[in-house]
Order: C-alpha cells, then structure tokens, then sequence
C-alpha cells in the first residue's frame, strides 16, 4: 500500500498567532513540503487545483513539473484535476510533457469540482458538472491512446486531425484515478475504464465510504477488469500526530475549532468519531487506519491532509517525519498482511507495469508521429491539414 | 399489498411540555385511528426536532448528519406519510423547522403524503400555514392533504365550545389516512445506487 499526503493549498490565518502566509510563502512551504515527503520516504505527493482564493494551487502541472526535477522517488499526483472546467486538449498536453518531465513518476486524479463560480469563470455550468466529467474524459483518453483524432462533442470546438503532444511516454499513459465523494456516476465512470477510484472520505463516515467503494468495485468486474476485490482503490484521510496523544488534541484543537469546513461546527472528539479524522498518538493512528481495510477491502493507496487549517509549516514537516518514521512502516505491515490474495495489486500500477502489460496486450501506442502517420489508420496529421 | 403503515411526527415544538408536540399527537392520533379502522396496522415514529437541535446546525456545517440526527432523517424519508408541526415565530415555521428540511434530500419526500400544523399565540398568524409552510412542501414535490390545523393558545383553552378544533384535527387525519392508504408502503430504499445508469448509457448522454 502507499502512503502519501495531498494538500487543499489553502491560505488559512494560523488562529494561535494571528499570522497569515502570503501567496509566494504558501507555495514555497508546497514545495518544501513535498521535498520533505520525498526525502522522508513517503510514497505520494498530490497537490488540489482551485482557481479561487483562499487557495494557491490553481497550476498543478507547473508544480509538480518542478518537484520532479528536485524530488528522487515520490510519485507525484493530482487531488484533483479538474476534468470539468480544463479544456481536455490541455490536460492530455500537459499530463503527458509531466509524464514526460518525471520520466514516468507520476499519476492524476480526475474530479468535478464544487465551487459553483468556478464553472462559469471557464466557460462552463455547473449543472453539466457529470456530462462535462464524462464527455471530456473521453476526449482526454482518445487524446492519449490515438495519435490522430478526429471529434465531436457538446462541450467544446471539435477537433480534425489533431495530435496531442508530446506523446505519452513509451506510448503509454498516465494511471488515472477518478476522485468522488458523492456521485455514484463517477464510481461508474472509474470502473467502466478500469481506472482507480478514490474515495475522499476525509469529511465522510465510513459508512458512505463503504457503499461508494463497494459500488465500484462491483462496477468495476462488471465491466470485465477483474474481480472485485482487485479494482485499485484509494481513500483519504486526516491526522495530527504527537508522541503523546494529550499534546496531539491540545496542539491541533484550536486549528480544528476555527478550521475551514467544519470549524464552529462539531466537537473535535465528536467530528473524529465520525471520520477518519484521527488526533493523537502514532498507535492510534496505526490502530484506526489498519482497520479500514476491514471497511473496504484491501485497498492500494492511503492520502493524508496534514498541512491545512494555518498550521505553521514546521508543524507539518514534524507530521511528515512522524507519518514516515513512527506510523507508515508499522502501518503497511498490518494492512499489507491482510490483502486477500497474491493477485489482488499491492500497490497502483507503476509506469514500468503498465508499460509492460500493456506491450503484452499489444497496446502501446506511438512515441511520436511524424511522416510516418496514425500507427493505426496511416492517416498523417499534415495531410489532414493540408 | 402490505397493510403496514408507517407514519412519521416531526415537531419542531421548543418547550418542554409543548402545545406544538400536544397537536402534532393529536393529528398522528387522528390519522393512525382512520388508517386502523380501514384495516392498516400504523407505526407512529416521533422526532423531535429539539433533541437534535445541535446535530441540525453541525449537518449544515459538515454536509453530514451523524449518529441519531441520520437516523431521523432514515425515519421520515423512509415513512409512509408525515405530520410536521412547527411553531410560528416572527411570522412563519421556526428557524429548527427549516434547517431540518433543509437537510432532507430535496428529491427524498416527493409524493410523499403531509399534514401540515403550526401552533401560535393568536388565531392572526393562523394563515402562515398556507402561505409559508405549504408552499415549502409543495416545492418538495410532497403531496400536502387540503386541511392544514392552525392550534392558538386558545384553541387549547376549550373556551371556543363548538368544538373546532377537535374536528378540523379529525378532518386532516382523515385526509391523510386516505392519501397514505391509497399510496402501496414505501419501504426503506435497500440499494443507493439503484437508479445509476449504466455507463454506456452516460457516455451516449452527454
């Protein structure tokens, strides 16, 4: 299993001091978040993409382009990509020269979005918020496996014999993820294509998370991928960590009480018991996260949310070294001696296993097309064109 | 056909004893007797909107009901009909009566059969029942019955003899029973997603 943290990128005023970061700071402290994670060992790095404040990450792909060239081993993600109000063309460009840049280090996940304003600032409605997610998603996938594509659809101009570049690396493309909460619609969409499905339950009790998750992986051999129980699955999940677990709820109750989406609302003690929001010792982090499997089946993929609601950005690289050092490895050895069965994917598929599953099927695609045309229908982007 | 009905009570009354809960009975009573006599067996579950006043406002803020307050809502979405009653404050239903509502899946009571009540001080504010509470419903696709039971403090008193309010009581309770009785149980939804198309079907859609 992997473990990894995804960051909202909020600018949050730290209620213990007053002090608010400015823009430039909150995305230098991604970044050395991120570079921290890495040379901590943890598996993931995912950043958000919102294009309103309070929120910085609005170019997830210039981020992560550069943690690629200062970072060794953690792959770096999406939580999520908007596939809703991003022109596919774009994403197919962009996700590939990132899967390019990071020579394979990478993976996205692909989300609606709620911010309702965001769609008309892109052009979009939000009422078409699944149409948008599915019709695009569609494009963005063509994009990626046929070098020349011809298309029509609702959402956008069509496309002749166009060619996204750069191709994907080694003809073949980034591992997608499908990220919802809420809509059994996307769960459907995740299975359908074989992709994974990432449940951000971090808000959520583990009783919704349970029926989303058994929807996929239902959806999922349904649609001839498998069985059930080896569809890739991911969930989130928010802790705040201290050696002894009284400091832990002293230390991060004032970020709770006041915290963006559920602050003024629950009781810290009440809202944990409700979520995966866990606050205290790494053996009660390890005791409550080993036990989601139980909920789930085994699943591949584990995120945090360790850096939002002000927390000052020291207090976040002490989370990452407690997650890497005391937590993940007693962790993954709980939940990994409970997978199922040999078959069932221990982790999401790595660049190099898609590479090669995919060459044993027969479906990689070209790495460039040039004169020698579309490797399936020998039809020639200039000729089209001319 | 089952002949099993049940029938939920949400009172959004704040005292404890409450005139809002006293009508709210009343009106559960009248409806369960007309839905016995015509050969039903009647469940009458009661919520009460006070108990959850807290889990109300925390649903609004993290956009999910917990523990008890999920269960309230499983009772009323699940029943067969409703009596809501909710005491009139500054000109229509409490501030707690709406929250509630607010929170049912706006797509959960359609077509599901309501008696409307409303307690207050005077008879003057009786017809806020018509002009707020009725509409809210409607705009939730319920099926509201005619009579909707104004109690004023009054009311209560016995002073108006002629018996008015025990019969407009009778009178929605037998509407209701009808409405309920003529409609097949509703029955808990065992499957969520039930209803999600098929993925060719979404791709063909859009």
């Amino acid at each position: 299993m992997q473990f990894g943290i995804f960051s909202v990128s909020d600018v949050t005023t730290d209620p213990t001091t007053g002090r608010t970061p400015d823009d430039t700071e909150r995305v230098r402290s991604m970044l050395t978040i991120a570079r921290h994670a890495d040379a901590a060992g943890l598996d993931v790095f995912a950043t958000g993409e919102h294009h309103n404040p309070p929120f910085v990450a609005s170019s997830p792909t210039t981020l992560l382009g550069y943690l690629a060239g200062v970072t060794e081993n953690i792959t770096l993600s999406t939580a999520t990509t908007l596939i809703t109000t991003n022109d596919p063309v774009r994403l197919a460009e962009e996700y590939a020269m990132l899967q390019v840049v990071s020579d394979g280090r990478m993976d996205l996940m692909m989300g609606r979005g709620n911010t309702g304003p965001v769609y008309p600032w892109f052009g979009q409605d939000i009422r078409n918020g699944i149409p948008l997610a599915i019709e695009n998603y569609a494009l963005l996938r063509r994009l990626w496996t046929e070098d020349v594509v011809d298309w029509s659809g609702q959402f956008r101009t069509p496309l002749q014999g166009f060619t996204s570049t750069p191709r994907p690396l080694d003809g073949v493309p980034p591992f997608v993820w499908h990220g919802s909460i809420r809509s059994p619609e996307i769960a459907e969409q995740a299975a359908y294509y074989g992709d994974g499905f990432l449940h951000n339950n971090i808000f959520w009790p583990m009783h919704h998370t349970k029926q989303m998750v058994r929807f996929y992986r239902q959806r999922y051999e349904h649609h001839g991928h498998g069985r059930a129980d080896q569809a890739i699955v991911g969930l989130g999940g928010q802790v705040f960590v201290r050696k002894n677990s009284q400091d832990a709820v002293r230390e991060f109750r004032p970020y709770f009480d006041v915290a963006p989406v559920y602050g003024h609302g629950p009781s810290l003690e009440d809202f944990s018991a409700q979520t995966p929001l866990t606050v205290g010792s790494p053996q009660q982090v390890i005791d409550r996260y080993g036990a989601f499997v139980e909920d789930v089946g085994y699943y591949q993929r584990q995120m945090f949310l360790i850096d939002h609601a002000g927390l000052p950005l020291k207090t976040v690289l002490e989370q990452i070294d407690l997650l890497a050092e005391e937590i993940v490895p007693a962790l993954r050895t709980i939940v990994e001696a409970k997978r199922p069965a040999e078959d069932v994917p221990l982790n999401p598929p790595t660049h190099a296993e898609r590479v090669a599953a995919a060459r044993t099927a027969g479906r990689s695609g070209a790495t460039h097309v040039g004169d020698g045309g579309d490797a399936v229908t020998g039809t020639r982007a200039e000729e089209v064109l001319r | 056909m089952s002949t099993r009905r049940t029938l939920a009570v949400v009172t959004a009354g704040l005292s404890q004893p409450s005139s809002t809960r006293l009508l709210a009975d009343r009106l559960a009573g009248a409806a369960a007797d007309e839905l016995r006599a015509a050969g039903h067996e009647v469940d009458v579950e009661v919520v009460e909107l006070r108990e959850h006043a807290h889990a109300i406002v925390d649903a609004m803020l993290t956009r999910f009901p917990a523990g008890d307050l999920a269960d309230a809502l499983d009772t009323v979405t699940n029943a067969d009909g409703l009596v809501l009653v909710s005491p009139l404050f500054t000109t229509t239903y409490s501030g707690l009566f709406k929250s509630f509502l607010d929170i049912v899946d706006p797509d959960a009571l359609t077509g599901t059969p309501v008696l409307l009540g409303a307690t207050g001080g005077t008879a003057r504010h009786s017809l806020a029942l018509d002009y707020s509470m009725r509409p809210l419903l409607t705009y939730l696709r319920a099926q509201v019955v005619p009579t909707a039971v104004f109690a004023a403090t009054d009311d209560w008193a016995g002073q108006d003899d002629d018996g008015a309010l025990p019969r407009r009581i009778a009178r929605a309770g037998r509407e209701l029973a009808e409405a309920v009785g003529a409609r097949p149980a509703a029955g808990p939804q065992d499957d969520p997603f039930g209803d999600t198309p098929d993925f060719a079907e979404l791709l063909g859609g859009s």
